[in-house]
């Protein structure tokens, strides 16, 4: 497997009224060829100028982005405008030309590279196809459901056979129903016709809905990369844990800062269980082994890439004695636990 | 006094009028349409920013837009005797119109195209559309329900300062009401002919307000 897309050490500075503003620090990040690659983060933490910068809409100040093996920067206005009909774009607003019907849309990309009016005609109709829409053609965006403009910007954005897709907070502006089914067609284009995906996103849940890889960002600096499955398990950033444990959306929550505010006050602990230990009564066996309470202060069970993942945290009791035990009665079962610290918030 | 020959006079008004507002909208067109395109491409935000270019036909569309049109008829004989080979008559007044008209309907441009969203603009550069691309099929044709309603709005007003033309003897409706209703004192003539005027503006403005609302697809 080769890196499709390969940034080393790019810098993005804005030059504005009140001074220089560094959206981006250094960033270095391999996609590989077939990944659903994530890019998650907080809002203004710069992932939506990182991903505008993979196909050169934003000119990085230093550094370079190579993609399918070529430096972005080395191109010509001609040859960027080629490389970029390689590169499929969605964005959270989809931004469907308005005056044009659904056909038209999806033919746009297709015309400007000078493919004859029925040749995008029909290459359209698949595609339309592929999306559900076939029978759209002739409506106009604004009569269409947000679902089914993404849809149709999914469409128009693979009209040009692309090798990679990105893809800018895509579902931000979707209900988590139609948000569904947006990922599940993504994930579609990724296996069927092997499209690359670069996903940008708040939301946890999207990243573990569809990503293999995951990167977070914070400040303009790439604090932790990974599969999700490790990244999911063992967070080692503080951005990369308050990203899981909380969730941004429920972060929002008052009932959650009770909780998160509750988890300062005592030592705890969270576990992850794989699939086997969650058929077992791990923490009902601990508790009747060591004989000592604990407290469940979250339980979660979430889907990482298709496997179940539970996650649990615990509060325990004061005597570190029996904290010990409880840590070692749970890594003999063979679950992954860490200590979690004040600083979730 | 409702003399055959006042109705001829009158109808003659009518298409000397028409005539006058129709072609100096068109060259205008000609004119502030690539100017109106221009501002908004070479602005800093725009697709090809361009500082010296960008201020050159800012500060033209400024000053061209401050001279009040009577003076600017005058300024611009020896252009129209160049152009038309006379400053007197219809025709000639076609020229300090189009001038008058260009820089106005290039603001009116320059405001529509910038109401088309910057996403749609990523979006087709995101496809590898190039900078006449952008323009030709996106800007022009996203911005087209606010650019006739400029339109709209333009004709009228180049209606009504091909009225003021009537003064050098440039013929039209307006000729008409001077001629008659202020050196004559005819004033019957005059109130027919601004009624004529008005409703010469309401036949326009209906026709683009019916032409905005079939092209606009951005209502269910």
């Amino acid at each position: 497997m080769s890196s499709i897309v390969s940034v080393s050490n790019l810098t993005k500075v804005f030059s504005t009224k009140d001074g220089d503003f560094e959206a981006l620090k250094g960033i270095d990040l391999d996609v590989e060829e077939g990944d659903i690659y994530g890019i998650i983060g907080m809002s203004g933490a710069g992932k939506s100028t990182l991903v505008r910068c993979f196909n050169f809409l934003e000119r990085p100040t230093g550094g370079h982005v190579v993609v399918e093996g070529r430096d972005l920067a080395e191109l010509s206005d001609k040859e960027l405008r080629e490389q970029r009909s390689r590169i499929g774009m969605i964005f959270q607003n989809f931004n469907l030309l308005m005056q044009k019907n659904v056909m038209d849309n999806v033919c746009f990309p297709l015309t400007t590279r000078g493919v004859k009016k029925s040749e995008a005609r029909k290459r359209a109709k698949e595609l339309l196809k592929t999306v559900g829409l076939e029978d759209k053609a002739k409506s106009y965006p604004a009569q269409l459901s947000g679902g089914q403009k993404q849809r149709v910007a999914i469409a128009r954005a693979l009209a040009t056979n692309p090798r990679i897709l990105l893809c800018d907070e895509a579902t931000s502006a979707l209900d988590p129903q139609t948000t569904a089914s947006i990922l599940e067609l993504l994930k579609r284009i990724n296996k069927e016709m092997g499209i690359t995906i670069i996903v940008i996103t708040h939301q946890m849940s999207v990243v573990r809905e569809i990503c293999n890889r995951v990167a977070i960002i914070e400040s303009g600096r790439l604090v932790e990369n990974g599969t999700v499955e490790r990244v999911f398990t063992h967070p080692k950033s503080r951005a990369a844990r308050k990203l899981i444990i909380g969730g941004v959306e429920e972060l929002d929550s008052p009932d959650a800062n009770r909780i998160i505010e509750e988890l300062h006050e005592e030592k705890k602990i969270r576990i992850v269980f794989s699939e086997n230990s969650s058929y077992e009564p791990v923490i009902s066996n601990m508790i009747m082994t060591i004989g000592s309470p604990v407290n469940i202060l979250r339980a979660d069970t979430k889907s990482v890439n298709g496997t179940a993942k539970g996650e649990m945290i615990l509060g325990l009791p004061s005597s570190v004695e029996a904290q010990d035990r409880i840590i070692d009665y749970l890594k003999e079962h063979n679950l992954e636990v860490e200590e979690v610290t004040g600083d979730v918030e | 006094m409702w003399s055959s020959t006042v109705i001829e006079m009158i109808e003659k008004g009518i298409l000397e009028s028409l005539y006058m507002t129709l072609f100096s909208t068109l060259f205008a067109y000609v004119i502030g349409l690539p100017w109106g395109v221009a501002l908004v491409v070479f602005n800093q935000n725009g697709l090809k920013p361009n500082k010296v270019a960008y201020r050159v036909l800012d500060a033209l569309a400024n000053i061209m837009r401050s001279i009040p049109f009577l003076i600017l008829l005058i300024l611009l004989i020896p252009v129209t005797i160049f152009v038309v080979g006379t400053s007197i008559g219809t025709t000639a007044t076609i020229v300090p119109l189009t001038v008058a008209a260009a820089p106005m309907i290039a603001r009116m441009v320059e405001s529509s195209i910038q109401e088309v969203d910057s996403g749609v603009i990523e979006a087709a550069q995101s496809m590898g559309a190039s900078n006449w691309q952008i323009i030709l099929h996106v800007l022009l044709v996203e911005a087209r329900v606010s650019l006739i309603a400029g339109a709209t709005i333009s004709i009228g007003t180049i209606l009504g300062y091909s009225a003021m033309a009537g003064i050098v003897g440039g013929g039209g409706l307006g000729d008409i009401a001077i001629r008659y209703g202020y050196y004559r004192y005819q004033k019957d003539i005059m109130i027919v002919t601004v009624v004529l005027l008005v409703l010469l503006v309401q036949l326009f403005q209906f026709v683009g307000n019916v032409t905005a609302v079939k092209l606009d697809k951005r209502r269910r």
